[in-house]
């Protein structure tokens, strides 16, 4: 179907479904319940989901087939940002010229970094790259301020900005032809209240297309021939392969993917500051994409999804809250437990938990989430006596 | 005139001269063993075919065009393959993707972005390659992982893959380096029937005289950088010039 194989149809199938049904899916607490804090899904958390999992999908084409590690792929957010941005003041609010444009233009920015990087491989790549995101983040805070905005961030100005094609009374928020993206509709539902956004189910449609099209990546001709570059190299060129071409195309698909990524953050909320492009950002990327399972199709997502839930979750959890979780304790207990996870694993100290579940699956499930989950399911289907596989050499459970 | 021609290649890496005023003319549809003790530039000289080294001088010329400064990726276009003292393979791909690469490379050239297209419906290219992978007795097991496969068999799927390609001209270097003695016989006999099959010119270079005699059908000794003698087997078997260059470090 749609040109896939019945696997991944139902892997599209489940990325879909889990799009369309985020709302209900990360609210599984009604709102009145002590747990309701541990609830995702709301509209700002469900967009960075989306956003990310595009982004982690890009990269995975460049970092999961080819093994070509980027270290500077949050410029690419950056200037998808801008470029967005830049469409908004200049020409009308309409995503549909700025989405496209902010994919256009760090593309052509991907052609000219990735054309100058691939002159290296290797750690020497990963630099070179780091070294572009670093410029493009020092540069917006300096010489380019009056691009970028510099410190207060650049967002559109009704009242000066030309916006040549607004027309009269146009809407001065972003808008797909006159809808505007931060419609909402909230149902109650005892207890629960589930928030419907246009502007989610607009990135979750970019998701869906961006993972279909990666499985039509990593299941054509091109995507064997990353995967050959990524595991000999020197064949390649024996075999009469230019690797060439090959590590441009993939370096260029995934940055219009960050750019993609770049543009509807825009899209959902219209500013954009240099922040994003903080090496720190570029890092996190890199870390998604290990969580989750480098070269996999559904890693990315995943990595993506555990990351921005842990940061958004952990970092939200308060002194009282733990109080009240732990109120069952001696006080001498809690209050000691309290004070060891407040100061060193949530709240302001969650990069340290983060740290500690990265560790642990790079040393124990090297192949990321996606690992730990197909070993789990091994593990199940074997309990069944008549599924164990004879003579197979498992020792200690 | 020859399909490779070499002609007063020189290369120096410092003080050391690697390859002086080499003159070396391969007969097409022949198989031309370069021997020589270590050191001799054996590898240097692959390497100047091959186009990962330049020389310092000198020209060399395949089927008429010259393959000095074009890249390993042109050279192979033109019609050379190589295989490796140790297999190069694609080891984390299967043994039939590994064989398809190189039919992707003859039909479609040095690039082409086809990146929609599914691999599976590529009839032309699984047809190419499963026929190869019949030719060398390996089509039972496409479906393997080639980091899995035997130190023979990684051998067997490099010839495949260098031959899916038709290339006029293979280089081999030391094919049987570090291989038991049965495993050897096996890639001579591959090479005897490769040779009968088709029309494919070979220059091999190699230590094991077992291999060279079996095989070779003009032999060039190299010793210092420097052809000593050119010569057919049996002439080479009891050559004084020879002899000196070994001096008893192999049984010639």
């Amino acid at each position: 179907m749609l040109g896939l194989n019945k696997k991944d149809f139902g892997l599209l199938l489940l990325v879909a479904f889990l799009a369309v049904a985020a709302p209900f899916l990360l609210n599984p607490f009604p709102e009145s319940s002590t747990l309701s804090f541990l609830n995702a899904g709301y509209p700002a958390l469900m967009q960075l989901f989306a956003i990310f999992a595009i982004v982690l999908i890009g990269f995975n084409i460049l970092f999961g087939l080819t093994g070509y590690l980027s270290f500077g792929h949050a410029a690419f957010i950056g200037i998808g940002s801008y470029t967005a941005m830049w469409m908004y003041k200049l020409l009308n609010f309409n995503v549909i010229i700025a989405i496209p444009m902010a994919m256009l233009v760090t593309g052509l920015f991907a052609l000219v970094i990735g054309w100058i990087s691939l002159r290296r491989t290797g750690i020497y790549f990963s630099i070179l790259t780091l070294a572009f995101a670093e410029m493009a983040y020092r540069l917006s805070y300096s010489v380019l301020t009056p691009i970028t905005g510099g410190e207060t961030n650049l967002s559109p100005n009704p009242a000066k900005d030309p916006m040549i094609l607004k027309g009269e009374d146009g809407l001065t928020v972003p808008h797909l032809f006159g809808f505007d993206l931060n419609a909402k509709q909230v149902w109650e539902l005892g207890n629960w209240s589930f928030t419907f956004e246009a502007g989610y189910y607009l990135c979750a449609l970019f998701l869906v297309v961006s993972f279909y099209i990666s499985i039509r990546i990593f299941r054509s001709p091109f995507g064997l021939m990353l995967r050959a570059i990524k595991s000999n190299n020197q064949r390649m060129s024996y075999t009469g392969l230019n690797t060439k071409p090959y590590m441009l195309a993939a370096f260029v698909v995934s940055g219009v993917y960050a750019g993609l990524a770049g543009g509807l953050l825009v899209a959902m909320d219209a500013q954009a500051g240099a922040e994003r492009m903080f090496w720190t950002e570029s890092g996190t990327i890199v870390i998604m994409a290990i969580l989750g399972g480098v070269g996999t199709l559904l890693g990315p997502i995943l990595g993506a999804g555990a990351i921005k839930y842990m940061e958004k979750i952990l970092s939200s959890i308060s002194e009282a809250q733990l109080h009240t979780w732990l109120g069952i304790l001696p006080d001498w207990l809690e209050n000691a437990m309290v004070y060891i996870m407040a100061n060193f694993f949530v709240g302001h100290a969650w990069h340290l938990t983060l740290g500690l579940v990265f560790m642990l699956v790079v040393i124990f499930v090297p192949g990321g989430l996606v690992e730990l989950g197909q070993r789990i399911a091994t593990k199940l289907s074997r309990k069944k006596p008549d599924v164990t596989p004879a003579g197979e050499n498992n020792p200690a459970e | 005139m020859g399909i490779l021609e070499v002609k007063g290649v020189n290369k120096r890496f410092g003080g050391l001269q690697a390859l002086g005023d080499v003159n070396l003319s391969v007969a097409e549809n022949t198989v031309h063993a370069i021997i020589g003790p270590n050191g001799a530039g054996k590898s240097t000289l692959l390497n100047v075919l091959v186009g990962k080294l330049i020389p310092d001088s000198g020209s060399v010329m395949f089927d008429g065009q010259s393959v000095l400064g074009r890249k390993p990726y042109e050279i192979n276009q033109l019609g050379i393959s190589r295989v490796f003292q140790t297999p190069e393979i694609f080891a984390e791909l299967s043994v039939f993707e590994n064989v398809m690469i190189p039919c992707f490379a003859k039909r479609d050239g040095a690039f082409r972005m086809h990146a929609i297209g599914d691999v599976k419906h590529e009839a032309d290219i699984h047809d190419m390659a499963a026929a190869i992978l019949e030719d060398v007795n390996m089509i039972d097991k496409r479906h393997m992982t080639a980091s899995s496969l035997s130190r023979g068999d990684k051998r067997r799927l490099e010839m495949a893959m260098c031959l899916v390609q038709e290339p006029r001209l293979l280089l081999l270097d030391e094919p049987t380096a570090g291989m038991a003695r049965a495993d050897t016989n096996n890639t001579i006999d591959l090479l005897k029937e490769i040779k009968e099959k088709r029309d494919i010119t070979m220059a091999i270079i190699e230590h094991d005289m077992h291999v060279v005699f079996s095989l070779a059908e003009r032999i060039t000794v190299l010793a210092q950088g420097t052809p000593l003698v050119e010569e057919t087997p049996e002439n080479i078997k009891g050559h004084p010039k020879v002899r000196e260059a070994y001096l008893g470090e192999a049984q010639v």
